[in-house]
């Protein structure tokens, strides 16, 4: 991602960038203290992940590298787990799609309305992320798990995945939309005769594009990875990712755990690249 | 303006009714749930009066507290030393700290355990060192570490953000005023970062609390309440004393965020 194309929240980066210029030149040994322990930091969050990659492709673990390297626990691992992977892509895209549907016009709305009905309305919608997700979980399962097949269907997870990741579509798109001068804009439009849809359409929505953007990755990587809820609603014949992996964790040797990690990890990077990616051509024109 | 109002609560109207129908209600529906088990409504005292649940609510919050300032100062310290330094390899340093991001917590949980488990790192070398191999992912302090994983990359996120907005100019005014380092830290710095410190503690307090994800995957022993609550209801069956323990769990969880956002202005949620 280059530098431009970041948000408006890179100026005051610049302004510290020039203005912090001349400590720079000389490194103290607080410098070096720091830089070392950030690398540090670094490692430890680093290595592990290192080590399962490794770990996936090892034919033993126990007794290291030298037993030589394998795809074979990737592929079986894929076999087994596979319909894992595809039950957790389509709630993601699922909910994706209801965050877009319900989120965008809600956070528009929070971002016109200065009432205070609106900020309690905001505040109540964040709290599916401060409620433990077990509370969600069961909270669903005691009103809606004896509902015809929903128990039993993936819409019953989709459901929890909504609550959970709406708030971060709504704040991501709110964040934006609270930075530009909304009602001026669409003031302007409405005097040259712009009816609703041709306003939220035309500078709505193209304005907010950087927040939907971030919004969509926030949604589609929290559902992929999420456990809390999912863990209680889902049922045998709905295992998500996260659930399968759980499982292998607990059961499996440490190969097949982190040949399956190893699976996430090439799913999950691609998905955070190209949404970064998809959001870059236009964010260029909606930001200068 | 009129016709104006009813258009924009049209369109809140979609989100509206999906979070009372799937949200408010049902949890109004468990908290009446919770209430009526074996032990009625005293069961949302249990908590404290049962030396059993009170252990774990005791563990519970003494493990978020010390996730929350084991994790404000590593990050607040990595996080302003990269935003405050220009070298080489700094980007890609930020974005390996940041990688781990999006990691759920079970696979944080088996990240501890390449780690700190049975066939781990820490063991390997603890077993050269001193020839004793040192084994703790499956106990509290694997899941502190786990919570440490979880919870610094985004720290390190919001600190880096707020001390971008910093005015390198206070700092220098402090030390042309004569201010030792550790004087700019603690009189300039702290005090500026304080609102994101707030919330990005908020956040790992909240997470610390209710995640289970990765007490999962290490041990179902460990004695946390989220771990508490899923017990109770898939080996006991005790759908009200695990409705009214999660509610207890989520209400001081939402105290907590709503005492951080009142000390940090209304930062909390936008750092989530």
């Amino acid at each position: 991602m280059s530098a431009d194309s970041r948000s408006a929240a890179l100026v005051p980066l610049r302004a510290a960038r020039q203005g912090s210029a001349a400590v720079v030149r000389r490194r103290s040994p607080a410098f070096w203290a720091l830089l070392a322990f950030t690398l540090a930091v670094c490692a430890f969050l680093i290595v592990p992940v290192a080590m399962s990659m490794l770990a996936g492709v090892t034919v033993n673990y126990f007794i290291g590298w030298r037993s030589g390297l394998t795809l074979d626990w990737v592929i079986k691992v894929w076999t087994d787990y596979r319909h894992t992977v595809f039950l957790s892509l389509r709630i993601a895209a699922a909910c994706l799609a209801c965050t877009l549907l319900l989120g965008v016009p809600a956070a528009y709305v929070l971002a016109r309305s200065r009432s205070a009905l609106a900020r309690a309305i905001e505040e109540l919608l964040v709290m599916p992320v401060a409620v433990p997700g077990l509370a969600t979980a069961l909270a669903l399962i005691v009103t809606f798990g004896g509902v015809g097949d929903l128990r039993r269907s993936w819409l019953f997870i989709l459901i929890g995945h909504v609550l959970f990741t709406l708030p971060f579509m709504v704040r991501s798109v709110l964040a934006v939309l609270a930075s530009i001068d909304l009602r001026t804009l669409e003031e302007g439009a409405r005097s040259l005769g712009a009816s609703f849809a041709q306003r939220f359409f035309g500078i709505v929505l193209p304005n907010c594009r950087s927040g939907i953007v971030a919004g969509s990755l926030m949604v589609v990587t929290l559902s992929i990875g999420e456990f809390n809820m999912t863990l209680l609603l889902h049922t045998p014949l709905t295992p998500t990712l996260p659930v399968g992996l759980a499982d292998a964790y607990a059961s499996l040797r440490i190969e097949v755990g982190s040949a399956y990690t190893l699976i996430f990890f090439v799913l999950i990077v691609p998905l955070l690249i190209a949404l970064q990616w998809a959001s870059q051509p236009r964010d260029r024109n909606a930001t200068s | 303006m009129n016709t104006d109002r009813y258009t924009l609560a049209a369109l809140l109207l979609p989100a509206a009714v999906v979070f009372i129908a799937f949200f408010l209600l049902p949890l109004a529906h468990l908290f009446l749930i919770g209430g009526s088990g074996r032990l009625g409504w005293s069961a949302y005292t249990a908590v404290l009066t049962e030396p059993r649940y009170r252990s774990s609510l005791v563990s519970t919050v003494a493990l978020a507290a010390a996730t929350t300032a084991a994790t404000l100062l590593i990050s607040g310290v990595s996080g302003v030393f990269l935003s405050r330094s220009r070298f080489r390899g700094r980007a890609l340093l930020t974005a390996l700290l940041t990688l781990p991001l999006a990691f759920p917590g079970v696979v944080i949980g088996f990240m501890v355990i390449m780690l700190a488990g049975r066939q781990g790192l820490i063991p390997e070398i603890t077993e050269a060192i001193s020839g004793e191999r040192i084994v703790f992912a499956y106990s509290m302090a694997g899941l502190f570490i786990g919570y440490l994983y979880f919870s610094i990359p985004r720290t390190i996120l919001t600190v880096m953000a707020a001390a971008e907005k910093l005015d390198p100019r206070l700092e220098e005014a402090a030390r042309s005023l004569g201010a030792g380092p550790l004087r700019v830290v603690r009189d300039v710095i702290v005090p500026a970062l304080r609102p994101a410190l707030a919330a990005a503690g908020a956040i790992c307090f909240a997470t610390a609390m209710g995640a289970f994800g990765t007490a999962f995957t290490l041990a179902t022993k460990i004695n946390v309440l989220p771990m508490v609550i899923y017990t109770e209801f898939t080996l006991q069956a005790n759908v009200a004393m695990a409705a009214a323990l999660s509610f207890v769990l989520g209400a001081i969880t939402w105290a907590v965020l709503a005492a951080a956002r009142t000390a940090a202005g209304n930062t909390v949620a936008a750092a989530g």
